[in-house]
């Protein structure tokens, strides 16, 4: 990275970031690998944003091609209306960056023949081809590619932040995911956990949704703050920020991962997770004489204003608390369904004839 | 819901394996469970005189094809169903798609896929592993064609689909 101040310097006032002591290490942005999928009105600003700030390589998938009906959103221009958005974001991140690497996939990742191609490309996205991509950003607009992008990260144990604007517009969320560490997509649906707005109300491409610039702006732009706070190692990285337009209403928390998640790879990686705490955990009790498990209130020496911190239930009551209605449901449905179950047993016949008799009945 | 698709629904098979297409042996346990329950949907459907579709897949059970159709005073409509098991199956339904209804309707996403988010996902998030594809085509097709066909016969965009 040029390190020169002047007005010919594309990369000055990043520079100017390591001169104030602000971001010491700026420049170190040049070896990651990060993947945007998802070219929207999130994953596009977000990818320019990355060029601009000299990522080392962006790995793109998207599998849409880009339409007059985007241009209420940032990045694309009418003359590039027909053009796929991978081939169409490729040149202007290009031409605004050459410093940055750019591979772009065209292809649907939650169809069951692109899925080992999915893998295959984030396994070997770093700048040399030798090992994963650094983070994975979600930036797409449907629940089936969310949980694509959530099983393929448990499976790789990818770190990916999740992000989503609602179908009104007006609010949206980003959510990090570290295997094991935080919750998962398959834990609890992000969305349930923020505000019980529900899933379903998730914007996505198509005549059924609104969109605004600003509101996709606003989260495409807390989306690669936060990713560069993490691949930079500067300040703190949020688990999970709501944007609620209407009263311009920022929420954050923490949500812990789900002991009973339905993925077997999230289970996997919090046993890991668990174990290499406790590792951690032992040498530093050798290291220290004294050592207490408890954790001391604080006692302030003042509190001229009686502020109390009052608990607001959501790191494990609130959550905990949507799994166990889910958990309800879901023994409510089984009771249903009991009786039926001797005719599924009774059956045993082979897939083939299966499918002969459906077809059959035509 | 109305009661007579609450009924209908209380008299399929519910599935118990947890299993998508990359999941091969168990995918094949799944896909027996879910030809089951199609051959018991299409059974009740003659048995109420109400057969509406007709399905069929590949050998791999990822693809699937067939017809449904909606009669409205007396006319019947119909229309080509084609759609995939996505590969987080059966974390998240199928798509389903009515390619030929593209742009005949604003309850659509891209391609013809029916706008199943509002009323059907939801419900199926609740009920993983438990509901299969016809659980899919009864509760959120069936109710998507009751309630978009009147609106496209009203507009005149199916004339060509009357049988």
């Amino acid at each position: 990275m040029n390190e020169e101040i002047s007005a010919d310097n594309p990369y000055s006032r990043l520079v100017a970031l390591k001169k104030l002591g602000v971001v010491q290490n700026f420049d170190t942005i040049r070896q990651f690998s990060v993947a945007v999928v998802g070219l929207g009105g999130i994953g596009s600003v977000a990818a320019e944003m990355l060029v601009r700030c000299g990522i080392g390589k962006l790995v793109l998938f998207d599998y849409d091609t880009v339409e007059l009906a985007n241009m209420n959103r940032l990045f694309y221009k009418p003359e590039q209306r027909g053009k796929t958005k991978v081939q169409a974001a490729k040149e202007t991140l290009e031409a605004i960056n050459p410093d940055v690497v750019v591979h772009g996939y065209h292809f649907d990742i939650t169809l069951v023949r692109s899925y080992d191609h999915f893998v295959q490309v984030l396994k070997t996205g770093s700048l040399d081809d030798s090992s994963a991509v650094h983070l994975v950003l979600s930036c797409v607009d449907n629940y089936n590619a969310r949980s694509t992008i959530n099983m393929v990260c448990n499976e790789l144990r990818l770190t990916w932040f999740e992000s989503g604007v609602s179908e009104d517009a007006l609010s949206g969320h980003i959510q990090f995911m570290i295997p094991g560490v935080f919750a998962c997509y398959s834990c609890v649906p992000p969305l349930l956990v923020a505000s019980g707005v529900d899933e379903s109300t998730l914007k996505r491409e198509g005549v059924c949704a609104a969109s605004l610039p600003t509101t996709m702006g606003i989260i495409a732009g807390l989306l690669v703050q936060n990713s560069l706070k993490y691949l930079l190692g500067f300040g703190q990285v949020s688990n999970y920020i709501g944007y609620n337009a209407w009263t311009d209403y920022f929420s954050t928390m923490t949500v812990k991962p789900n002991d009973s998640c339905p993925d077997s790879n999230c289970l996997h990686w919090q046993k890991v997770y668990q174990m290499e705490q406790l590792k951690k955990q032992s040498s530093e009790e050798c290291d220290e004489t004294v050592h207490s498990n408890v954790e001391a209130p604080i006692v302030h020496e003042d509190n001229e204003w009686s502020i109390q911190v009052v608990d607001d239930g959501f790191e494990n009551g609130e959550q905990s608390s949507h799994v166990m209605e889910d958990k309800q449901k879901v023994a409510e449905e089984e009771q249903v369904g009991e009786s039926y179950n001797d005719v599924l047993s009774q059956e045993s016949l082979e897939t083939q004839q299966l499918v002969k008799q459906l077809r059959s009945m035509r | 819901m109305d009661d007579h698709t609450k009924n209908t629904v209380q008299k399929l098979p519910l599935l118990s394996i947890r299993a998508g297409p990359r999941d091969k042996d168990k995918w094949n346990e799944r896909l027996q469970e879910e030809l089951n329950a199609l051959i018991r949907y299409v059974q009740v459907n003659k048995e109420q005189d109400n057969d509406w579709f007709y399905i069929d897949c590949d050998e791999t059970g990822v693809l699937w094809n067939g017809k449904c159709w909606y009669y409205l005073e007396n006319v019947r409509y119909e229309f080509e169903l084609t759609f995939e098991i996505p590969v987080s199956y059966p974390t998240t339904p199928p798509e389903l798609v009515l390619p030929e209804l593209q742009g005949k309707t604003a309850k659509m996403y891209r391609g013809g896929k029916i706008c199943q988010t509002v009323h059907f996902q939801p419900l199926w998030l609740r009920n993983v592993p438990r509901f299969g594809i016809a659980h899919c085509l009864a509760l959120s097709l069936g109710p998507w064609l009751a309630a978009e066909v009147p609106e496209m016969v009203g507009r005149g965009v199916l004339t060509s689909f009357a049988r």
